[in-house]
C-alpha cells in the first residue's frame, strides 16, 4: 500500500516538474521573441530621432557626398504612389469582395476565387514587381510612378477583398431580407443597407491595405525605381521611401545612412499608428 | 380611380426595370472585379513564363541543377539561388516555430488576464513592421554583433565538430546565410505567433476544462488536448509562416551579402532567389540574363504557391471540423 503510494508521489512529481519545465521554456521563449523586436525597435528610434528634423520634410534628396538634404520629394512620391494604388485597389477590392459575400451563394466559382485571393495574398511582392515590369515597364520602355502604383494595388487587393467579404457576412441577413421585403432590388439592398452596416468593417481593410503597401519595397524597386528629382508626373520614375531607403543604407556615404535611419522610423511610425487607429476603430465599433 | 391606379402601375414598372438594368450592372460590376482576381493570377503565371522561356529554353532542366551564374559567360543556373532560399527559410523555421509555439502558448494558457492584451496586441503590431525596417537593423546592428561575438565563438565550438564542422567554419562576417536565416526567423516570430494564438482560442474551454477537471496539468492539457485538436491548423500556419520566409525580400538582401558562389559554410555569404532579383535585376543586361532572373522569380512563385496551397488546405479541414462541432 505504501509502495504504491510512493509510486503516485513519485509519478505525479515528474508531472509538475515536466509541467514546470515546458512553462518556463513558454516564458523564456516569450521572452526571447519579444527581446529582438524591442532590441529593433529601441535601435530604430534611437538612431531615427536625432537625424528626423525640419529639414527631412523639407530638402529633397542630397547627392551622394553633400551634407545638406532631407526626404522631403520622397515623402511626397510615396503618398502619391500609395494613394494612386489604392485608388486603383480598392474600388475593384470591395467590389470583388461583395460579389463573394453577396452574389456568390451558389457559386461553384466563388471557392476557387477565394483560394486565388489567399494566393496572391500570400505571394512573394517581389513576384508582382517582376510582373509588373514586364506588363507595364516593358511596354512603356521606362520606369514609372503608374507602375509602382500599380504593382502596389495588386498587394491591396487581396487584402481588401478577404475583409470585405468577411464584413459583409458580418452583416445580418434579416436585414438583406428587410430591405427586399420592402421591394428594394438587390443593388439597393447591397449599397444603401449592406453597405452601409459594414462601413467601418471595410474602411478597416482599406487602412490595412495602405498600411501594408506603405512599406512595401521589393515590387517598387522594378517599377517606380527611384527619382533624385521633384516629380509629380507618375509618367516617370518617382522617389519613394522605401527604395530611398534601400539605396540610403546600402551606400557608404554616411549622410545617406542617416538619412535612411530617419525613413526607417518614419515608415514604421506611421504603419504603427495606421495599425494602432485600425484597432481602436474597430473596438469602438 | 382607376386611371391613378394604371398610373401607380406604370411607375411601378418603370422603376421596376430601371432596378433591374442597375441590378444587372451591379451584379455583372461585381462579378467582373471578382474574376479579375482569376485573371491576374494566370497573367502573372503567364507572364512569368513568357519572360523564363528565353532562359528555360536554352538551359533546359539544368537551369535547376547548375551552380553556374556567371553574367559574363551568360551561363545561369539556379541552384545557389534555390540552396540560398531553402536555407535560410530552414533557419528561420528551426528558430520560428518553437519560439512563436512558446509565445502562443505563454498568451493563451499562462499569461495574467491584465498582460494578455497589451502582449498580443504588441505582437500583432511587431507582425505588421515592414521586413525593410528588419533588414537594416539586421545590417547595422545585428550584423556586427553577430560578427563580434557569437560568429567566432560559434566556428570554435560547432566548426570544429566532426560532422556538421564546416558548416559553421569560416571567418567572422557577420553578413551571411546564417544572419540572413536569423533574421527572418525574427521575422515571422510574430506572424505566427499570431496564427498559433488564433488557433489556441478556437479549442472549446469545456474541453480544456474538463481535463484540468480529472487533474491534467498546463503541459499535459497543451499536449492531449490543444494541439490534437488544432494539429492540422499548427501545420497549415507553419506553412503559412514557411511561404512567408521563402518569398521575403528586403530582410534578406540587406544581410547575405549577393554572393553568387555555393559555400559549404552558413557564415559565408549567398543569395535568395528573392535578393538575387532585388539585388541584378534592374542591372541585367541582355535577354538572358533578364529571362533567367524571371526564371527564378517563376521558382519561387511555384515554391510559394505549393506551400501555400497546401497550408490552405490544412486550415480549410480545420475550419470544416469547426463547423461540425459546434
Amino acid at each position: 500500500m505504501s509502495n504504491l503510494k510512493n509510486i503516485n508521489v513519485h509519478l505525479y512529481q515528474r508531472r509538475r516538474v515536466l509541467n514546470y519545465t515546458i512553462l518556463t521554456l513558454s516564458i523564456l521563449t516569450t521572452i526571447f521573441g519579444l527581446f529582438w523586436l524591442i532590441w529593433l525597435l529601441i535601435t530604430l528610434f534611437g538612431h531615427g530621432f536625432q537625424y528626423l528634423d525640419l529639414s527631412v520634410f523639407t530638402k529633397p534628396t542630397p547627392p551622394p557626398g553633400a551634407t545638406d538634404g532631407g526626404l522631403a520629394n520622397a515623402i511626397v512620391g510615396s503618398l502619391i504612389i500609395t494613394f494612386m494604388g489604392i485608388l486603383i485597389g480598392a474600388p475593384v477590392g470591395v467590389m470583388a469582395g461583395t460579389f463573394l459575400s453577396e452574389y456568390a451563394l451558389r457559386s461553384k466559382v466563388a471557392p476557387l476565387i477565394r483560394f486565388v485571393n489567399d494566393v496572391l495574398l500570400s505571394a512573394p511582392s517581389i513576384i508582382l514587381g517582376v510582373f509588373v515590369y514586364e506588363v507595364v515597364v516593358v511596354p512603356m520602355g521606362h520606369f514609372s510612378g503608374w507602375a509602382g502604383s500599380l504593382a502596389l494595388a495588386l498587394i491591396a487587393l487581396p487584402i481588401i477583398v478577404r475583409t470585405t467579404e468577411d464584413m459583409l457576412k458580418l452583416v445580418p441577413n434579416t436585414m438583406r431580407e428587410a430591405a427586399c421585403a420592402l421591394g428594394a432590388p438587390r443593388w439597393k439592398v447591397t449599397v444603401a443597407i449592406v453597405y452601409k452596416a459594414a462601413k467601418a468593417g471595410i474602411l478597416t481593410g482599406i487602412l490595412l491595405a495602405v498600411a501594408r503597401i506603405s512599406g512595401e519595397t521589393a515590387p517598387l524597386l522594378f517599377t517606380a525605381l527611384n527619382n533624385q528629382f521633384w516629380t509629380t508626373s507618375l509618367n516617370q520614375p518617382v522617389a519613394n521611401l522605401p527604395v530611398v531607403i534601400f539605396q540610403f543604407a546600402m551606400s557608404p556615404y554616411e549622410e545617406w545612412q542617416q538619412l535612411a535611419w530617419a525613413g526607417a522610423l518614419l515608415i514604421t511610425i506611421s504603419v504603427l499608428v495606421l495599425n494602432i487607429i485600425v484597432r481602436t476603430f474597430l473596438r469602438t465599433k | 380611380m382607376g386611371n391613378m391606379d394604371v398610373q401607380g402601375k406604370e411607375m411601378l414598372v418603370r422603376s421596376g426595370t430601371k432596378g433591374r438594368v442597375l441590378d444587372l450592372f451591379f451584379s455583372r460590376g461585381t462579378k467582373i472585379c471578382a474574376f479579375l482576381v482569376l485573371i491576374i493570377i494566370l497573367a502573372i503565371m503567364l507572364a512569368l513564363f513568357i519572360g523564363a522561356w528565353p532562359a528555360l529554353k536554352k538551359f533546359g532542366f539544368s537551369f535547376i541543377t547548375s551552380t553556374k551564374w556567371n553574367p559574363v559567360t551568360e551561363e545561369f543556373g539556379a541552384l545557389i539561388s534555390i540552396y540560398g532560399t531553402l536555407v535560410t527559410s530552414i533557419i528561420a523555421m528551426l528558430i520560428g516555430v518553437p519560439v512563436s509555439f512558446g509565445i502562443a502558448i505563454f498568451i493563451t494558457e499562462l499569461c495574467p488576464r491584465w498582460l494578455k492584451q497589451p502582449i498580443a496586441t504588441s505582437i500583432e503590431l511587431l507582425a505588421a513592421i515592414p521586413s525593410i525596417i528588419y533588414g537594416m537593423w539586421g545590417l547595422f546592428v545585428f550584423a556586427p554583433f553577430f560578427a563580434d561575438h557569437i560568429e567566432p565563438w560559434i566556428s570554435a565550438t560547432l566548426g570544429n565538430s566532426p560532422i556538421i564542422g564546416p558548416l559553421f567554419s569560416g571567418p567572422p562576417l557577420g553578413i551571411g546565410v546564417l544572419t540572413a536565416g536569423i533574421i527572418l526567423g525574427i521575422m515571422v516570430i510574430p506572424f505566427m505567433a499570431s496564427v498559433f494564438r488564433d488557433l489556441f482560442e478556437v479549442v472549446p474551454p469545456v474541453l480544456k476544462e474538463s481535463a484540468y477537471g480529472i487533474g491534467a496539468t498546463t503541459w499535459e492539457v497543451i499536449k492531449k488536448i490543444v494541439l490534437p485538436y488544432t494539429k492540422v491548423g499548427v501545420v497549415g500556419g507553419i506553412m503559412l509562416g514557411l511561404g512567408r520566409a521563402l518569398g521575403e525580400t528586403m530582410a534578406v538582401t540587406f544581410v547575405i551579402g549577393n554572393a553568387d558562389r555555393l559555400e559549404k559554410s552558413l557564415l559565408m555569404p549567398g543569395n535568395t532567389i528573392s535578393s538575387s532579383l532585388a539585388n541584378q535585376f534592374t542591372e541585367a543586361v541582355g535577354e538572358i540574363y533578364t529571362s533567367s532572373l524571371i526564371a527564378l522569380g517563376l521558382i519561387l512563385f511555384f515554391l510559394t504557391f505549393l506551400v501555400l496551397a497546401f497550408a490552405k488546405y490544412l486550415l480549410m479541414r480545420l475550419t470544416l471540423k469547426e463547423g461540425v462541432r459546434t
